[in-house]
Protein backbone atom coordinates (compact mmCIF):
# COMPACT_ATOMS: atom_id res chain seq x y z
CA UNK A 1 0.00 0.00 0.00
CA UNK A 2 1.49 3.27 -1.00
CA UNK A 3 0.44 6.21 1.08
CA UNK A 4 2.70 8.75 -0.50
CA UNK A 5 2.79 8.87 -4.29
CA UNK A 6 5.73 11.23 -4.32
CA UNK A 7 8.82 9.93 -6.12
CA UNK A 8 11.48 8.79 -3.67
CA UNK A 9 14.77 8.29 -5.47
CA UNK A 10 17.20 5.57 -4.53
CA UNK A 11 20.57 7.12 -3.97
CA UNK A 12 23.83 5.35 -3.26
CA UNK A 13 26.59 7.29 -1.56
CA UNK A 14 30.07 5.80 -1.47
CA UNK A 15 31.83 7.44 1.47
CA UNK A 16 35.46 7.06 2.35
CA UNK A 17 36.08 5.74 5.83
CA UNK A 18 38.42 8.50 6.95
CA UNK A 19 36.72 11.72 5.91
CA UNK A 20 33.25 11.53 4.45
CA UNK A 21 31.93 8.70 6.59
CA UNK A 22 33.11 10.59 9.65
CA UNK A 23 31.52 13.69 8.13
CA UNK A 24 28.22 11.83 7.89
CA UNK A 25 28.67 10.78 11.48
CA UNK A 26 29.21 14.38 12.49
CA UNK A 27 26.12 15.43 10.56
CA UNK A 28 24.19 12.84 12.56
CA UNK A 29 25.56 13.77 15.95
CA UNK A 30 25.02 17.45 15.16
CA UNK A 31 21.35 16.64 14.46
CA UNK A 32 21.59 17.85 10.88
CA UNK A 33 19.06 16.13 8.68
CA UNK A 34 19.46 14.77 5.21
CA UNK A 35 16.97 12.65 3.26
CA UNK A 36 16.64 8.98 4.12
CA UNK A 37 16.82 8.20 0.39
CA UNK A 38 20.60 8.24 0.65
CA UNK A 39 22.11 4.84 1.30
CA UNK A 40 25.68 5.11 2.49
CA UNK A 41 28.25 2.47 1.59
CA UNK A 42 31.49 2.80 3.48
CA UNK A 43 34.68 2.21 1.50
CA UNK A 44 38.27 2.34 2.76
CA UNK A 45 39.16 5.11 0.31
CA UNK A 46 37.43 6.86 -2.58
CA UNK A 47 40.02 5.11 -4.74
CA UNK A 48 38.49 1.77 -3.73
CA UNK A 49 35.48 2.59 -5.88
CA UNK A 50 35.81 0.68 -9.09
CA UNK A 51 33.83 2.30 -11.94
CA UNK A 52 31.96 -1.01 -12.07
CA UNK A 53 30.53 -0.32 -8.60
CA UNK A 54 28.80 2.75 -9.93
CA UNK A 55 27.48 0.96 -12.99
CA UNK A 56 26.30 -1.89 -10.83
CA UNK A 57 24.47 0.47 -8.51
CA UNK A 58 22.63 1.90 -11.51
CA UNK A 59 21.91 -1.54 -12.88
CA UNK A 60 20.43 -2.59 -9.54
CA UNK A 61 18.04 0.33 -9.63
CA UNK A 62 19.81 3.34 -8.16
CA UNK A 63 18.66 6.70 -9.50
CA UNK A 64 21.80 8.55 -8.51
CA UNK A 65 25.27 7.70 -7.27
CA UNK A 66 27.50 10.05 -5.33
CA UNK A 67 31.09 9.45 -4.32
CA UNK A 68 32.48 11.31 -1.29
CA UNK A 69 36.11 11.33 -0.30
CA UNK A 70 38.76 13.35 1.47
CA UNK A 71 39.70 16.67 -0.07
CA UNK A 72 42.48 16.35 -2.66
CA UNK A 73 45.74 16.44 -0.77
CA UNK A 74 44.14 15.15 2.44
CA UNK A 75 43.79 11.48 1.51
CA UNK A 76 44.51 9.11 4.38
CA UNK A 77 46.56 7.08 1.93
CA UNK A 78 48.21 10.22 0.48
CA UNK A 79 47.17 9.89 -3.15
CA UNK A 80 44.10 7.66 -3.45
CA UNK A 81 41.61 10.38 -4.19
CA UNK A 82 43.75 11.79 -6.99
CA UNK A 83 43.43 8.51 -8.87
CA UNK A 84 39.73 8.34 -8.05
CA UNK A 85 39.29 11.84 -9.43
CA UNK A 86 40.74 10.93 -12.83
CA UNK A 87 38.77 7.71 -13.02
CA UNK A 88 35.49 9.31 -12.12
CA UNK A 89 36.00 12.19 -14.52
CA UNK A 90 36.47 9.75 -17.37
CA UNK A 91 33.59 7.54 -16.28
CA UNK A 92 31.18 10.46 -15.94
CA UNK A 93 32.25 11.75 -19.30
CA UNK A 94 31.61 8.34 -20.84
CA UNK A 95 28.17 8.12 -19.23
CA UNK A 96 27.39 11.56 -20.61
CA UNK A 97 28.65 10.39 -24.01
CA UNK A 98 26.25 7.45 -23.90
CA UNK A 99 23.31 9.68 -23.13
CA UNK A 100 22.91 9.22 -19.38
CA UNK A 101 21.99 12.55 -17.77
CA UNK A 102 25.16 13.82 -16.17
CA UNK A 103 23.40 15.05 -13.02
CA UNK A 104 22.98 11.46 -11.84
CA UNK A 105 26.58 11.07 -10.83
CA UNK A 106 28.60 13.35 -8.63
CA UNK A 107 31.85 13.51 -6.70
CA UNK A 108 32.12 15.67 -3.59
CA UNK A 109 35.03 16.13 -1.22
CA UNK A 110 33.76 16.13 2.36
CA UNK A 111 36.14 16.18 5.30
CA UNK A 112 35.47 14.71 8.75
CA UNK A 113 34.83 18.23 10.07
CA UNK A 114 32.25 19.10 7.40
CA UNK A 115 29.03 17.70 8.81
CA UNK A 116 27.16 20.72 7.53
CA UNK A 117 28.59 20.29 4.05
CA UNK A 118 27.62 16.62 4.05
CA UNK A 119 24.05 17.43 4.88
CA UNK A 120 23.82 20.27 2.32
CA UNK A 121 25.41 18.14 -0.41
CA UNK A 122 23.00 15.26 0.20
CA UNK A 123 19.96 17.53 0.31
CA UNK A 124 21.06 19.17 -2.90
CA UNK A 125 21.82 15.88 -4.66
CA UNK A 126 18.51 14.30 -3.67
CA UNK A 127 16.73 17.41 -4.94
CA UNK A 128 18.59 17.12 -8.25
CA UNK A 129 17.70 13.44 -8.68
CA UNK A 130 14.08 14.15 -7.79
CA UNK A 131 13.95 16.67 -10.61
CA UNK A 132 15.55 14.19 -13.03
CA UNK A 133 13.11 11.46 -12.04
CA UNK A 134 13.58 7.73 -12.20
CA UNK A 135 16.66 6.32 -13.88
CA UNK A 136 15.57 4.21 -16.80
CA UNK A 137 18.57 4.37 -19.10
CA UNK A 138 21.32 2.71 -17.14
CA UNK A 139 19.32 -0.36 -16.21
CA UNK A 140 20.46 -2.08 -19.35
CA UNK A 141 22.64 -0.41 -21.89
CA UNK A 142 22.40 -3.13 -24.41
CA UNK A 143 18.90 -4.47 -24.76
CA UNK A 144 15.97 -2.78 -26.33
CA UNK A 145 13.07 -2.85 -23.98
CA UNK B 1 55.72 -8.53 -50.61
CA UNK B 2 58.25 -11.18 -51.48
CA UNK B 3 60.99 -9.27 -49.63
CA UNK B 4 59.43 -9.87 -46.20
CA UNK B 5 59.01 -13.56 -46.94
CA UNK B 6 62.60 -13.96 -48.14
CA UNK B 7 64.04 -12.16 -45.15
CA UNK B 8 61.91 -14.16 -42.70
CA UNK B 9 62.94 -17.38 -44.41
CA UNK B 10 66.63 -16.41 -44.23
CA UNK B 11 66.40 -15.64 -40.49
CA UNK B 12 64.54 -18.89 -39.89
CA UNK B 13 67.18 -20.85 -41.83
CA UNK B 14 70.23 -19.36 -40.10
CA UNK B 15 68.67 -20.04 -36.71
CA UNK B 16 68.33 -16.42 -35.54
CA UNK B 17 64.67 -17.12 -34.91
CA UNK B 18 62.85 -20.32 -34.07
CA UNK B 19 59.52 -19.36 -35.56
CA UNK B 20 57.91 -16.69 -37.64
CA UNK B 21 54.68 -14.97 -36.74
CA UNK B 22 53.00 -13.67 -39.85
CA UNK B 23 50.03 -14.24 -42.10
CA UNK B 24 49.10 -17.45 -43.91
CA UNK B 25 47.39 -17.26 -47.26
CA UNK B 26 43.71 -18.05 -47.04
CA UNK B 27 41.40 -19.42 -49.69
CA UNK B 28 41.41 -16.04 -51.38
CA UNK B 29 43.69 -13.04 -51.48
CA UNK B 30 41.41 -11.24 -49.10
CA UNK B 31 41.40 -13.62 -46.16
CA UNK B 32 44.93 -14.10 -44.87
CA UNK B 33 45.03 -15.31 -41.26
CA UNK B 34 47.61 -14.93 -38.49
CA UNK B 35 49.85 -17.98 -38.19
CA UNK B 36 53.11 -19.30 -36.80
CA UNK B 37 55.63 -20.78 -39.24
CA UNK B 38 58.33 -23.08 -37.95
CA UNK B 39 59.89 -24.60 -41.05
CA UNK B 40 60.75 -23.87 -44.65
CA UNK B 41 57.75 -25.90 -45.85
CA UNK B 42 55.44 -23.91 -43.59
CA UNK B 43 56.79 -20.72 -45.07
CA UNK B 44 55.40 -21.67 -48.49
CA UNK B 45 52.03 -20.39 -47.33
CA UNK B 46 53.40 -17.15 -45.83
CA UNK B 47 51.91 -14.03 -47.32
CA UNK B 48 52.06 -10.29 -46.78
CA UNK B 49 49.62 -8.33 -48.87
CA UNK B 50 47.40 -5.31 -48.40
CA UNK B 51 44.66 -7.43 -46.86
CA UNK B 52 46.92 -8.41 -43.93
CA UNK B 53 45.15 -6.20 -41.43
CA UNK B 54 45.41 -8.34 -38.28
CA UNK B 55 47.46 -6.90 -35.44
CA UNK B 56 49.93 -9.63 -34.48
CA UNK B 57 51.30 -8.05 -31.32
CA UNK B 58 48.92 -9.86 -28.98
CA UNK B 59 50.16 -13.27 -30.16
CA UNK B 60 53.56 -12.32 -28.79
CA UNK B 61 52.26 -12.73 -25.23
CA UNK B 62 52.01 -16.47 -25.79
CA UNK B 63 55.05 -16.60 -28.04
CA UNK B 64 57.13 -14.95 -25.29
CA UNK B 65 56.57 -18.02 -23.15
CA UNK B 66 58.00 -20.32 -25.82
CA UNK B 67 61.59 -21.42 -26.19
CA UNK B 68 63.72 -19.32 -28.55
CA UNK B 69 63.19 -16.15 -30.51
CA UNK B 70 60.07 -15.36 -32.50
CA UNK B 71 60.10 -13.18 -35.57
CA UNK B 72 57.05 -10.99 -35.76
CA UNK B 73 55.88 -8.75 -38.60
CA UNK B 74 54.47 -5.52 -37.28
CA UNK B 75 52.83 -2.70 -39.18
CA UNK B 76 53.37 0.83 -37.86
CA UNK B 77 50.13 0.84 -35.86
CA UNK B 78 50.83 -2.67 -34.47
CA UNK B 79 54.17 -1.49 -33.15
CA UNK B 80 52.33 0.86 -30.76
CA UNK B 81 50.40 -2.10 -29.37
CA UNK B 82 53.61 -4.07 -29.00
CA UNK B 83 55.28 -1.17 -27.20
CA UNK B 84 52.33 -0.87 -24.86
CA UNK B 85 52.51 -4.59 -24.05
CA UNK B 86 56.24 -4.12 -23.49
CA UNK B 87 55.60 -1.39 -20.94
CA UNK B 88 53.14 -3.69 -19.19
CA UNK B 89 55.76 -6.47 -19.14
CA UNK B 90 53.49 -8.81 -21.05
CA UNK B 91 55.92 -9.53 -23.87
CA UNK B 92 59.61 -10.31 -23.82
CA UNK B 93 61.66 -8.04 -26.07
CA UNK B 94 64.65 -10.39 -25.81
CA UNK B 95 62.65 -13.18 -27.37
CA UNK B 96 61.31 -11.04 -30.20
CA UNK B 97 62.75 -10.12 -33.54
CA UNK B 98 60.62 -7.41 -35.09
CA UNK B 99 60.41 -6.79 -38.80
CA UNK B 100 58.64 -3.51 -39.28
CA UNK B 101 56.63 -3.96 -42.44
CA UNK B 102 55.51 -1.06 -44.60
CA UNK B 103 51.86 -0.18 -44.77
CA UNK B 104 49.96 1.80 -47.36
CA UNK B 105 46.62 1.37 -45.68
CA UNK B 106 44.98 -2.02 -45.27
CA UNK B 107 42.00 -3.27 -47.23
CA UNK B 108 38.78 -4.84 -46.11
CA UNK B 109 36.67 -7.13 -48.24
CA UNK B 110 33.64 -5.83 -46.33
CA UNK B 111 34.29 -2.39 -47.75
CA UNK B 112 34.54 -3.82 -51.25
CA UNK B 113 31.13 -5.42 -50.72
CA UNK B 114 29.82 -2.15 -49.27
CA UNK B 115 30.89 -0.44 -52.48
CA UNK B 116 28.20 -2.51 -54.16
CA UNK B 117 30.24 -5.38 -55.61
CA UNK B 118 28.41 -8.70 -55.49
CA UNK B 119 29.46 -12.28 -56.21
CA UNK B 120 33.19 -11.74 -55.66
CA UNK B 121 35.33 -14.55 -57.08
CA UNK B 122 38.74 -13.05 -56.69
CA UNK B 123 40.33 -9.73 -55.95
CA UNK B 124 43.83 -8.33 -56.06
CA UNK B 125 45.32 -5.67 -53.83
CA UNK B 126 46.56 -3.13 -56.36
CA UNK B 127 45.36 0.42 -56.79
CA UNK B 128 42.62 0.32 -58.03
CA UNK B 129 41.48 -3.14 -56.98
CA UNK B 130 40.68 -5.48 -59.86
CA UNK B 131 37.69 -7.53 -58.78
CA UNK B 132 36.52 -10.61 -60.65
CA UNK B 133 32.88 -11.32 -59.96
CA UNK B 134 30.19 -13.69 -61.17
CA UNK B 135 28.92 -10.82 -63.26
CA UNK B 136 32.19 -9.84 -64.91
CA UNK B 137 35.19 -7.79 -63.93
CA UNK B 138 35.05 -4.51 -62.13
CA UNK B 139 37.26 -2.02 -60.36
CA UNK B 140 37.09 -0.54 -56.88
CA UNK B 141 39.27 2.37 -55.83
CA UNK B 142 41.88 1.58 -53.17
CA UNK B 143 40.58 4.31 -50.92
CA UNK B 144 37.02 3.02 -50.95
CA UNK B 145 38.18 -0.47 -49.99
CA UNK B 146 40.47 0.72 -47.23
CA UNK B 147 39.60 -0.07 -43.60
CA UNK B 148 37.85 2.79 -41.83
CA UNK B 149 40.64 3.02 -39.28
CA UNK B 150 43.24 3.64 -41.98
CA UNK B 151 41.51 6.88 -42.93
CA UNK B 152 42.42 8.22 -39.49
CA UNK B 153 45.89 6.61 -39.32
CA UNK B 154 48.01 7.87 -36.46
CA UNK B 155 51.27 7.69 -38.33
CA UNK B 156 53.52 5.50 -40.40
CA UNK B 157 56.55 5.49 -38.12
CA UNK B 158 57.40 2.25 -36.32
CA UNK B 159 58.00 2.92 -32.64
CA UNK B 160 59.83 -0.36 -32.08
CA UNK B 161 61.62 -2.63 -34.58
CA UNK B 162 64.80 -4.50 -35.41
CA UNK B 163 64.66 -3.86 -39.11
CA UNK B 164 62.32 -2.20 -41.55
CA UNK B 165 61.15 -3.62 -44.88
CA UNK B 166 58.94 -1.87 -47.36
CA UNK B 167 57.59 1.59 -47.92
CA UNK B 168 54.77 3.21 -46.01
CA UNK B 169 52.42 5.85 -47.23
CA UNK B 170 50.35 8.29 -45.23
CA UNK B 171 46.68 7.44 -45.62
CA UNK B 172 44.98 9.73 -43.12
CA UNK B 173 42.33 11.86 -44.69
CA UNK B 174 39.85 12.51 -41.90
CA UNK B 175 39.90 13.91 -38.37
CA UNK B 176 40.21 11.09 -35.89
CA UNK B 177 37.70 12.57 -33.46
CA UNK B 178 35.13 13.79 -35.99
CA UNK B 179 32.70 10.93 -35.23
CA UNK B 180 33.09 11.39 -31.49
CA UNK B 181 32.39 15.09 -31.80
CA UNK B 182 29.33 14.37 -33.89
CA UNK B 183 27.89 12.22 -31.09
CA UNK B 184 28.88 14.71 -28.39
CA UNK B 185 26.79 17.32 -30.15
CA UNK B 186 23.62 15.18 -29.86
CA UNK B 187 21.06 15.51 -27.09
CA UNK B 188 21.15 12.88 -24.29
CA UNK B 189 18.09 11.14 -25.74
CA UNK B 190 19.64 10.98 -29.21
CA UNK B 191 22.94 9.70 -27.83
CA UNK B 192 21.19 7.01 -25.86
CA UNK B 193 19.10 5.97 -28.86
CA UNK B 194 22.24 5.79 -31.00
CA UNK B 195 24.14 3.56 -28.56
CA UNK B 196 21.18 1.39 -27.77
CA UNK B 197 20.66 0.77 -31.47
CA UNK B 198 24.32 -0.10 -31.99
CA UNK B 199 24.83 -2.14 -28.83
CA UNK B 200 21.63 -4.14 -29.16
CA UNK B 201 23.25 -5.79 -32.20
CA UNK B 202 25.91 -7.33 -29.95
CA UNK B 203 25.86 -11.13 -29.80
CA UNK B 204 28.55 -11.31 -27.10
CA UNK B 205 30.87 -13.38 -29.25
CA UNK B 206 33.78 -11.78 -27.37
CA UNK B 207 35.69 -11.25 -30.62
CA UNK B 208 36.53 -7.66 -29.64
CA UNK B 209 37.93 -8.80 -26.33
CA UNK B 210 39.90 -11.66 -27.81
CA UNK B 211 41.51 -9.59 -30.52
CA UNK B 212 42.30 -6.54 -28.38
CA UNK B 213 46.01 -6.26 -27.57
CA UNK B 214 45.15 -4.21 -24.46
CA UNK B 215 42.84 -6.98 -23.20
CA UNK B 216 45.60 -9.23 -22.05
CA UNK B 217 44.47 -10.26 -18.57
CA UNK B 218 44.92 -13.95 -17.88
CA UNK B 219 41.61 -14.03 -16.07
CA UNK B 220 38.98 -11.73 -17.50
CA UNK B 221 36.02 -10.36 -15.56
CA UNK B 222 33.80 -11.47 -18.41
CA UNK B 223 34.76 -15.12 -18.12
CA UNK B 224 32.14 -17.06 -16.26
CA UNK B 225 33.12 -20.22 -14.43
CA UNK B 226 30.99 -22.31 -16.75
CA UNK B 227 32.51 -24.11 -19.70
CA UNK B 228 32.29 -23.92 -23.47
CA UNK B 229 29.32 -22.13 -24.93
CA UNK B 230 27.71 -21.63 -21.52
CA UNK B 231 30.67 -19.46 -20.68
CA UNK B 232 29.51 -16.87 -23.14
CA UNK B 233 25.81 -16.97 -22.43
CA UNK B 234 25.75 -14.78 -19.36
CA UNK B 235 22.49 -13.24 -20.40
CA UNK B 236 21.23 -11.74 -17.19
CA UNK B 237 24.38 -10.84 -15.45
CA UNK B 238 25.60 -7.37 -14.87
CA UNK B 239 28.73 -7.95 -16.93
CA UNK B 240 26.58 -8.87 -19.87
CA UNK B 241 24.58 -5.68 -19.76
CA UNK B 242 27.47 -3.33 -19.22
CA UNK B 243 29.98 -5.25 -21.32
CA UNK B 244 30.98 -2.48 -23.69
CA UNK B 245 31.37 0.33 -21.23
CA UNK B 246 33.34 -1.85 -18.81
CA UNK B 247 35.60 -3.17 -21.51
CA UNK B 248 36.25 0.33 -22.78
CA UNK B 249 37.10 1.48 -19.27
CA UNK B 250 39.45 -1.44 -18.72
CA UNK B 251 41.51 -0.44 -21.72
CA UNK B 252 41.23 3.33 -21.15
CA UNK B 253 44.63 4.94 -21.12
CA UNK B 254 46.19 1.80 -22.59
CA UNK B 255 44.27 1.58 -25.84
CA UNK B 256 46.50 2.57 -28.75
CA UNK B 257 43.49 3.02 -31.02
CA UNK B 258 44.54 0.19 -33.34
CA UNK B 259 40.92 -0.29 -34.35
CA UNK B 260 40.95 -4.09 -34.24
CA UNK B 261 37.76 -4.22 -32.14
CA UNK B 262 35.68 -2.59 -34.83
CA UNK B 263 37.39 -4.56 -37.58
CA UNK B 264 36.55 -7.96 -36.14
CA UNK B 265 33.05 -7.18 -34.90
CA UNK B 266 30.75 -9.49 -36.91
CA UNK B 267 27.85 -7.13 -36.20
CA UNK B 268 29.64 -3.99 -37.33
CA UNK B 269 29.34 -2.14 -34.02
CA UNK B 270 31.58 0.96 -34.00
CA UNK B 271 33.36 -0.10 -30.81
CA UNK B 272 36.31 2.19 -31.44
CA UNK B 273 34.05 5.13 -30.58
CA UNK B 274 34.22 4.31 -26.87
CA UNK B 275 37.98 4.04 -26.92
CA UNK B 276 38.34 7.19 -28.92
CA UNK B 277 36.09 9.10 -26.54
CA UNK B 278 38.40 8.11 -23.67
CA UNK B 279 41.46 9.08 -25.69
CA UNK B 280 39.90 12.41 -26.56
CA UNK B 281 39.03 13.13 -22.91
CA UNK B 282 42.51 12.16 -21.77
CA UNK B 283 44.03 14.43 -24.39
CA UNK B 284 41.79 17.35 -23.41
CA UNK B 285 42.04 16.97 -19.65
CA UNK B 286 45.45 15.46 -18.97
CA UNK B 287 47.50 16.44 -22.01
CA UNK B 288 48.19 14.68 -25.29
CA UNK B 289 48.90 11.02 -24.72
CA UNK B 290 49.43 8.23 -27.21
CA UNK B 291 49.52 4.83 -25.56
CA UNK B 292 52.46 2.78 -26.77
CA UNK B 293 54.44 5.72 -28.17
CA UNK B 294 56.86 5.50 -25.26
CA UNK B 295 57.34 2.22 -23.38
CA UNK B 296 58.70 4.12 -20.37
CA UNK B 297 55.84 6.61 -19.96
CA UNK B 298 53.26 6.30 -17.18
CA UNK B 299 49.67 5.92 -18.31
CA UNK B 300 47.19 8.72 -17.63
CA UNK B 301 45.16 6.58 -15.22
CA UNK B 302 48.18 5.50 -13.19
CA UNK B 303 49.41 9.03 -12.65
CA UNK B 304 47.90 12.34 -11.54
CA UNK B 305 48.64 15.97 -10.87
CA UNK B 306 47.42 17.98 -7.90
CA UNK B 307 45.42 20.35 -10.07
CA UNK B 308 43.53 17.86 -12.25
CA UNK B 309 40.04 18.81 -13.39
CA UNK B 310 37.22 17.95 -10.99
CA UNK B 311 34.64 15.40 -12.23
CA UNK B 312 32.11 18.25 -12.32
CA UNK B 313 33.91 19.41 -15.47
CA UNK B 314 31.72 16.91 -17.35
CA UNK B 315 28.49 18.57 -16.29
CA UNK B 316 29.99 21.91 -17.24
CA UNK B 317 30.68 20.62 -20.74
CA UNK B 318 34.46 20.89 -20.40
CA UNK B 319 35.17 17.59 -22.12
CA UNK B 320 33.48 18.44 -25.40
Amino acid sequence: MSVNQEFRPKIVAFCCNWCSYAGADLAGSSRLSYPADVKIIRVPCSCRVNPMFILRAFEKGADGVILCGCHPGDCHYSTGNYYARRRMTLLFSMLDFMGVENGRTRVEWVSAAEGVKFSTVMNDFVEKIRSLGENVRLGDLRCKK
Amino acid sequence: MQEVKNRALALLKDGTVKRVLGWRIGENTYDPEPAFFESEEDMQTFVYNNFCAANLSKYMIEASKLEGKTLVCLKPCDSYSFNQLLSEHRVDREKTYIIGVGCKGKLSIENVKRAGVKGILSVNDTDPLQVETLYGNTEVSYKAAMLDRCHVCKGKEHVVYDELIGESEDTSTADRFAQVQMIEAMSPAEKFAFFQKELSKCIRCNACRNVCPACSCRKCVFDSDKFDSAQKANVDSFEEKMFHIIRAFHVAGRCTDCGECSRVCPQGIPLHLFNRKFIKDINTLYGEYQAGADAEARGPLTSFTADDAEPSVVAEGGTK
